[in-house]
């Protein structure tokens, strides 16, 4: 196994409504400022991979589009996953395990604006059974939250804490688009959105993008002064049907972070658009208290769509630079219900 | 057993999306310009190309593009086709000449409509001129010209936009 390492990591800030710029237009300041930071030459990036979704921005091929950003000339070699810009990162740490590419600029983009993002992301679910209901992603994390209620000894005040604690987290993050000291009980206290999950449970609607370069070995060590190792990397993913799965734990999670070396943890970034999946995601990856969960804010505070994955493995690149660990982890998930998730554990030297 | 069941072949979900599309700062200047009756292009700053309509990046240098030129409306036919296949989202008469059309002052060419000639008539290098609707239909929108339609001036000679094919 070649040793990769994260060496920069950018992003907009994420904001309910970007309606001045494009795609490309939003993209361009993110990677020029990834690729500046990264320290490796931007002739010399052997691979690009991207995540996104069509249908977020209700144009066929809009990722296409977005190469326009990269200045693809001479001919670049690209790629692109329909999928959070976390899985376009394992792409790229593929390609350079195989020896294809020895650096990659990884970038992902989504603007849930244009559309209805609780109707656009129906059309993930089965399309003979399930789609023609309109079951939506927040209707479908309702019913998670439920099972996880009434079969654990979680509450509805831990989801409330969960929420308050991102929110304040995100203070600090100037990236972060829902921040703010809230008090449990007062939001306790507010009516339900769709039972159990009151709208403080729930991600905001974002509109962003990321960029991140990863290298390999020594190309690495010569472009970053600190660079976050990717010491394990895993996905796994449980079936499409939701009633075939027990909602209240995520084993794929815990299988990826059993596979990607996830112990020693002293930063976990985990992409939980919902409170209730922070908690089990925690429980699906033994994290404990002496963990700390999302300086971030996580996708509470920030949730474009396609790009939260991936900003949570440059979060904790950021925890590896700013010294707060020495051993983190990024997660992102896909699919409704945490039904695929990936594990990425970054360490400094 | 007497009758078997018909195989279920199809089922029908509908779906709808809507989308408000955002076209972005450099093609909002655009197609504002296109409502003016001008063709306004951008230019990298790094490699001097003017494009037209610019989407507000330099695609070879991946940089963003702010300078604005205007081009045409005049321009030379880089390529073309003579379509004679009927489609069912274009009303036109066959057989109808599609082309490369490289604006004056622009350095990639777009897709329009060659009328008011016979496409027998149609060469590369051709120079032509933008046919505009009348102006109280202009609009935001590149459909304020009509077509291009050839002018009385002497053919380009290849070696002048080999470079823009």
């Amino acid at each position: 196994m070649r040793d990769v390492a994260v060496v920069s990591f950018a992003q907009t800030k994420n904001v309910r409504r970007e309606n001045r710029r494009n795609e490309v237009e939003m993209l361009i300041p993110v990677v020029q400022e990834a690729v500046e930071k990264s320290g490796v030459p931007k002739q010399e990036i052997g691979f690009y991979c991207s995540g996104s979704s069509d249908y977020l921005a209700g144009q066929s091929f809009s990722f296409v589009m977005a190469v326009d950003c990269l200045g693809a000339w001479p001919p670049i070699a690209e790629s692109h996953v329909e999928m959070d810009g976390a899985w376009a990162l394992y792409e790229a740490w593929i390609k350079i395990q195989c020896g294809e590419a020895d650096s990659a600029l990884i970038f992902s983009f989504g603007r849930s604006s244009p559309g209805v993002i609780r109707e656009t992301l129906v059309l993930q679910l089965d399309p003979y059974t399930l789609a023609p209901l309109g079951a939506d992603p927040v209707s479908l994390a309702a019913l998670q939250a439920r099972a996880l209620l009434e079969s654990t000894d979680h509450s509805e005040r831990e989801m409330a804490e969960v929420a308050a604690r991102n929110r304040s987290n995100a203070k600090n993050n100037p990236y972060a688009q829902l921040t703010g000291d809230f008090d449990v009980d007062e939001l306790l206290a507010e009516p339900y959105f769709v039972s159990p999950l009151r709208k403080h449970d729930c991600a905001p609607i974002s509109d962003g993008a990321t960029a991140i370069v990863i290298a390999a070995d020594d190309v690495a060590r010569k472009a970053s002064k600190k660079p976050a190792w990717i010491r394990g990397i895993d996905h796994r993913i449980e079936s499409h049907q939701l009633g075939l799965r027990d909602l209240s734990q995520s084993t794929s999670t815990s299988l990826a972070g059993e596979k990607a070396g996830a112990i020693d943890i002293d930063v976990a970034e985990l992409h939980a658009p919902f409170s209730h999946q922070e908690l089990i995601l925690r429980d699906a990856l033994s994290l404990g208290d002496d963990v700390k969960i999302n300086p971030s804010g996580g996708a509470l505070a920030a949730n474009s769509v396609m790009v939260a994955g991936l900003t949570r493995i440059g979060e904790a690149a950021n925890a590896i630079w700013d010294g707060t660990a020495r051993r983190a982890l990024g997660h992102a998930t896909s699919g409704p219900c945490l039904q695929q998730n990936l594990v990425c554990v970054l360490e400094g030297e | 057993m007497s009758e078997a069941k018909q195989p279920i072949k199809s089922i029908v979900t509908p779906s709808r999306l809507e989308y408000d599309f955002t076209p972005g700062i450099a093609t909002t200047r655009f197609l504002r310009h296109m409502e003016e009756g001008r063709i306004v292009g951008q230019r990298c700053a790094e490699c001097t190309k003017v494009y037209v309509p610019a989407r507000g990046s330099c695609p070879r240098c991946g940089v963003a593009t702010k300078e604005e030129v205007e081009v045409g409306p005049n321009g030379t036919v880089t390529t073309f086709c003579v379509v004679r296949v009927p489609s069912e989202n274009i009303d036109l008469t066959l057989p109808y000449t599609a082309a490369h059309i490289l604006l004056d002052g622009a350095d990639i060419p777009f897709f329009a409509l060659i009328q008011e000639c016979d496409a027998a008539d149609v060469r590369m290098g051709m120079r032509v001129e933008a046919v505009w609707a009348a102006k109280e239909e202009w609009g935001p929108t590149f459909e304020n010209i009509r077509y291009f339609r050839p002018i009385d001036e002497p053919d380009v000679p290849f070696d002048d936009f080999k470079e823009h094919l």
